[in-house]
C-alpha cells in the first residue's frame, strides 16, 4: 500500500464517517417503527421516547390481524404475487425468444409496435374504461391481466437471448428438436440469471404496487396488503372502527407500525438473496436503454 | 436472395403462395408472438385510441360512441383553468428538484464508495443503501408517519420534549415538497449509484497512477481522471431523466398528497385521477392526460436522438 498523507488519512475518515451515517439513516427509521410497534401504552406514557422498549407487548400485531384483515391482503398479494410473476415471465419469455430472431420475417415492425408503448400511452381515463367494459373491475384478475407484460423487460430479455451463440441452438435443431424444445432445453437453462432478474422485478411491482387495486376494486376483502396499510396509515375507517375504541391497550400508532413492519419484513427477508440479481438487471437495462 | 429473385419474377398468385409459406415456415415463431401481440394490442392501443375522449363530452351512460364531439374544448378549458398553472407549477418544479437533489445524491455516494478500499465495509453499505429502492412508496410513507406524525412521530416527541410546538410535517403545505423530494432521495440515492460504480469500475486504474506520477492532488484526479470517466453515463442519464419531466412521479405523490397540503404537491398524473375517476369529468381529464402523453413523447424522441449523438462522441 501507499502511505497516505495527513490530508489524505483525514479525506479517509471523512468518507467513512459520512457513509456510517448515511447507513444509519436508511436504517434506523425501521428499527424506530419496529420499537413503536412492541411498545406498550404504558411505557410510552411513562418514559415519553421510547428506542429501546423495557417491556414487550404483541397486541398492536394481534390488532392488525384480527380487526383489519391483513391475513386476507397477505393472501391477495400472495395471489397476485406468485400467480401474476409466473404469468408476467412465461408470456414475456414467449414473446421475447421469436422477436431475438434476426431472420424472423415482419420481426421489426412488430418489435416497433411494442417499443411504441413505452413511449405513448392513451393514460389513466382511456384504460380504466376499457378494462371497465371488458368486465374486469372488481376481479382479482385486474390486478395481473392488464400489467400482463412489461414492454421494458421483454427488451432485456430479448436482447440477452440475441447475444446467446447461435451455434448452440442450431446444432440441437439439426438433431431434430423443434423451436419450443430448443427454447425449453437450450435458450432458458441458459438465461436464468436475467430471467432471475426479471422475476424478481415483477414480483416486486406486484408486491408494492397499490394504486391499480385502489381504482379497479371495491370489494374490501380484494385488497392487497399495500392497500389495507394504506388505509391504516391514513386512519380510515375499516371494519375495525369500533374494536379499536375499546381495546384502550393499543394505541393507534402502535398498530400503524405494526402494519408496516407486518408489510415490510417478506421484503427484508428475501431482499438478501436477490439483491445480486437486481444489481445485474440494472445494468442489464443501461446496456440496452 | 433467392427468394427475393423468384418473388420478383412470378406473378401475383404466386407471391400470396410465398407468404403463406413463409408463415407456415415459422408458424410456431408467430404463434409464441401472438399473446404479447395481441396484449399490447388490446391493453396499449385501445386505450390509445381511446384518446378520441378528449375530443368529446363523455358521459359514461352514453357510452364512446354517443357522448357529443366538443373539439377542442376540453383542452382550452384546461388551460384557462385556475388549476392550470399550480399543476403545471407543482410537476414542474418537484420534477427540477427532484433532478437537481434526486440525481447528483446517487453521483455522490458513488464517488464516496468508490474511495472505499475495505471491501467488507463497502458492501454492507451498498447493501443498505439499495434496500429503500425495494419499498412501495406506502410503507416509506409508514416510515414518514413514525418519524414526523403530528402526536407520536419521534421528531414532534422530540419538539414536544424541548417545549417546541409540534410540526403537522404530513399536512402542512409548506413542508409538502420538502418531505417528497427528501424521501426521493432517501429511497432511490443507493439504487441510482450503482450504474455510477459499474462506470468507476471501468476506468482504467493507469490513468490514476500517472496522475499520482505527475503529483495530481486527489481533487484533480476526481477532475481530471474520474470524472471525464463517469461524465457519459451522467450525460446519458441527465438527458433521460428530462424527458421525464411531466412524471413527477405519481405513486409517491398519490401516497403522500392530502387535502391540506394538496395545493403544492399536486401534479399532473393526481389531478387526472381525481378530475377523472372521483369527479367524473372523464373528457378534460383524458384530454389532460393526452397533452402529458404528447409532451412526453415529443420528450423522450428528442433524448433518443441527443442521446445518440453523445453516444457516437462519447463511448
Amino acid at each position: 500500500m501507499i502511505k497516505l498523507t495527513i490530508g489524505e488519512k483525514v479525506w479517509q475518515v471523512a468518507v467513512y464517517t459520512i457513509l456510517i451515517l448515511l447507513s444509519l439513516v436508511c436504517l434506523l427509521p425501521f428499527l424506530y417503527v419496529v420499537a413503536v410497534s412492541v411498545t406498550p401504552e404504558s411505557e410510552v406514557l411513562r418514559r415519553g421516547i421510547v428506542i429501546l422498549p423495557e417491556t414487550f407487548t404483541f397486541a398492536a400485531y394481534k390488532e392488525v390481524f384480527i380487526s383489519h384483515g391483513i391475513g386476507q391482503a397477505y393472501k391477495i398479494t400472495l395471489f397476485r404475487t406468485i400467480v401474476g410473476t409466473a404469468l408476467n415471465v412465461l408470456f414475456t419469455v414467449l414473446a421475447a425468444y421469436p422477436l431475438s430472431k434476426k431472420y424472423l420475417p415482419g420481426r421489426s415492425p412488430f418489435l416497433i409496435f411494442i417499443v411504441f408503448t413505452m413511449m405513448f400511452s392513451g393514460g389513466l381515463i382511456p384504460t380504466y374504461l376499457l378494462v371497465r367494459s371488458m368486465g374486469l373491475l372488481n376481479s382479482p384478475w385486474v390486478l395481473i391481466i392488464p400489467h400482463l407484460i412489461s414492454a421494458f423487460n421483454l427488451v432485456i430479455i430479448k436482447g440477452f437471448f440475441e447475444q446467446l451463440p447461435a451455434e448452440i441452438e442450431e446444432s440441437s435443431r439439426v438433431d431434430g428438436a423443434s423451436e419450443l424444445q430448443s427454447l425449453w432445453r437450450i435458450i432458458l437453462p441458459l438465461s436464468l440469471p436475467v430471467l432471475a432478474t426479471i422475476s424478481l422485478f415483477y414480483a416486486v411491482g406486484h408486491w408494492n404496487s397499490y394504486f391499480d387495486a385502489i381504482v379497479y376494486l371495491n370489494d374490501s376483502s380484494l385488497m392487497p396488503l399495500q392497500v389495507v396499510l394504506r388505509n391504516i396509515l391514513l386512519n380510515v375507517a375499516t371494519q375495525s372502527a369500533d374494536s379499536m375504541a375499546n381495546s384502550g391497550a393499543v394505541s393507534q400508532f402502535a398498530v400503524q407500525m405494526a402494519a408496516v413492519v407486518v408489510t415490510t419484513v417478506p421484503i427484508l427477508i428475501v431482499y438478501p438473496f436477490m439483491q445480486k440479481h437486481f444489481t445485474k438487471g440494472v445494468l442489464l437495462g443501461s446496456i440496452k436503454g | 436472395m433467392q427468394a427475393k429473385l423468384a418473388a420478383d419474377a412470378i406473378p401475383r398468385s404466386e407471391k400470396r403462395n410465398s407468404w403463406i409459406r413463409t408463415i407456415q415456415k415459422y408458424k410456431v415463431m408467430y404463434i409464441l408472438l401472438f399473446p404479447a401481440l395481441l396484449y399490447f394490442a388490446v391493453f396499449k392501443y385501445i386505450p390509445m385510441a381511446g384518446i378520441i375522449i378528449a375530443f368529446k363530452n363523455y358521459n359514461l351512460a352514453l357510452g364512446l360512441w354517443d357522448s357529443p364531439w366538443v373539439g377542442l374544448k376540453n383542452f382550452t378549458d384546461f388551460i384557462n383553468g385556475v388549476y392550470f398553472w399550480d399543476i403545471m407549477r407543482n410537476t414542474i418544479v418537484i420534477s427540477l428538484y427532484k433532478l437537481l437533489f434526486g440525481f447528483s445524491a446517487p453521483i455522490v455516494l458513488a464517488l464516496l464508495l468508490n474511495e472505499v478500499y475495505t471491501q467488507w465495509f463497502k458492501k454492507i453499505v451498498q447493501t443498505i443503501t439499495y434496500l429503500p429502492h425495494f419499498l412501495s412508496w406506502v410503507i416509506v410513507y409508514g416510515l414518514m408517519v413514525a418519524l414526523l406524525a403530528p402526536g407520536d412521530g419521534l421528531f414532534n416527541m422530540i419538539l414536544k420534549e424541548n417545549g417546541v410546538q409540534p410540526i403537522s410535517f404530513l399536512t402542512e403545505p409548506a413542508w409538502g415538497r420538502l418531505l417528497v423530494i427528501s424521501s426521493e432521495i432517501w429511497k432511490d440515492i443507493g439504487w441510482g449509484a450503482i450504474l455510477y460504480l459499474a462506470a468507476l469500475a471501468g476506468i482504467d486504474p493507469s490513468l490514476y497512477e500517472a496522475a499520482r506520477m505527475d503529483g495530481a492532488s486527489k481533487w484533480r484526479q476526481l477532475w481530471h481522471v474520474t470524472l471525464p470517466g463517469i461524465r457519459g453515463v451522467i450525460i446519458l442519464m441527465l438527458i433521460l431523466k428530462l424527458s421525464h419531466i411531466l412524471d413527477a412521479g405519481f405513486d409517491q405523490i398519490f401516497m403522500f398528497a392530502n387535502s391540506f397540503n394538496q395545493e403544492k404537491i399536486d401534479i399532473i398524473d393526481t389531478w387526472v385521477y381525481r378530475e377523472g375517476l372521483e369527479r367524473l369529468k372523464i373528457g378534460l381529464a383524458t384530454a389532460v392526460g393526452l397533452f402529458k402523453a404528447v409532451i412526453g413523447f415529443v420528450l423522450v424522441l428528442a433524448a433518443n436522438k441527443i442521446a445518440k449523438k453523445f453516444d457516437g462522441q462519447i463511448w
